[in-house]
């Protein structure tokens, strides 16, 4: 169950890509910074690093996860996981749309990243271990978050290659896009992804711990776009209801308050 | 960090795995413990419930209106603090 069908397979692709490739634009903006202003070759060497020890992880803990662990456990913890993890995402997308938070400015965030990075001492020879440092450490933080949803949403639905599929293509379209562009992707709707992945995460959660304790769902696997569709739901009255009530004179809480996720 | 302690392989994994609970904790639980709280409060519920058979389909259409309960409360919260 879960994701074995059709439909459960295209939400599992969806929120795979669009979580990974938010998290791409971010640390794609981290990246630039650092090859900007400390050079391409230890940037770059960084991120390699970066990727390799997020595909391991996939590659030790996914199989590892399925061959060992009971279904009926692996869905409750999973689902407990997402559960958690996208009433995170959800919460800080409503709270951006309503305007009770500011929103993820890549333009902003890559300035401060040169001012950083431009004010460490230069690298004497051969690697930059700052820039080095930064850019596994932007890659890997923003890849983790990846990589757990690749791990939760691909082993209980035994479709683990697929989902790695769809985050590895997601990773692609981002670089390809910052390759082509040749700066921070401040055009992308960062909040609009973040809500449709929290909504999805969410979504999941409440389906894998409800099949977890034994809950009953009608229509098996057709209760997860319905549920997609009802918290949608929720989230748009929310954000209709914080809007009319913040509206006049709001001036919004700083970004860094909420969870640190997104 | 120096604090006069030798750095003996049982110093070095306590300090591995404070920094390995850290990080979990920042990742699951953070600033919002009302989510992780609520999450693990539903999943409660409804494993009360499918303790009887008769209760599963029950439980599993509860399940997202107690979510959706759990995110309305934590972002009313945030709501709340702003206009006191």
């Amino acid at each position: 169950m879960g994701a074995a069908t059709p439909t459960g397979a295209v939400v599992l692709v969806t929120a795979v890509f669009l979580a990974s490739a938010v998290e791409m634009v971010e640390a794609l903006t981290i990246v630039l910074a650092v090859g900007v202003t400390r050079g391409w070759r230890s940037a770059l060497q960084g991120v390699a690093a970066a990727l390799a020890v997020l595909c391991a992880l996939v590659v030790v803990f996914g199989p590892a996860l399925v061959h060992w662990v009971p279904l009926s456990a692996l869905r409750l913890v999973v689902g407990g996981l997402l559960l958690v993890f996208g009433l995170q995402w959800l919460r800080k997308a409503v709270l951006r749309a309503a305007g009770l938070k500011a929103k993820h400015d890549e333009d902003a965030i890559f300035a401060e990243q040169v001012a950083e990075l431009s004010a460490a001492p230069a690298a004497r020879s051969g690697r930059d271990a700052t820039a080095f440092a930064v850019a596994f450490k932007g890659v890997f933080l923003e890849g983790l978050e990846v990589v757990v949803i690749v791990i939760t949403l691909g082993t209980t639905s035994h479709r683990l290659g697929m989902a790695a599929v769809a985050a590895g293509a997601a990773v692609v379209v981002v670089v390809a896009v910052g390759l082509v562009v040749h700066r921070q992707l401040s055009g992308v709707p960062e909040n609009a992804m973040k809500m449709g992945v929290g909504l999805m995460l969410v979504s999941f959660g409440t389906f894998w711990s409800a099949e977890g304790v034994h809950a009953t769902w009608p229509g098996s696997d057709l209760a997860i776009p319905v549920l997609v569709a009802f918290y949608g739901l929720v989230a748009w009255l929310l954000v209709y209801a914080l809007r009319d009530a913040t509206a006049p004179g709001a001036d919004g809480l700083p970004a860094s308050e909420g969870s640190s996720h997104g | 960090m120096d604090d006069g302690r030798p750095e003996t392989t049982g110093w070095v994994a306590v300090r591995w795995l404070a920094a390995f609970g850290r990080f979990w904790w920042d990742f699951l639980i953070g600033d919002t413990p009302e989510l992780f709280v609520g999450a693990v409060a539903v999943i409660g519920v409804l494993a009360v419930m499918c303790l009887r058979p008769g209760l599963r389909t029950a439980a599993a259409l509860l399940a997202p209106v107690l979510v959706a309960g759990v995110l309305t409360a934590s972002v009313r919260r945030i709501a709340r603090k702003r206009n006191p």
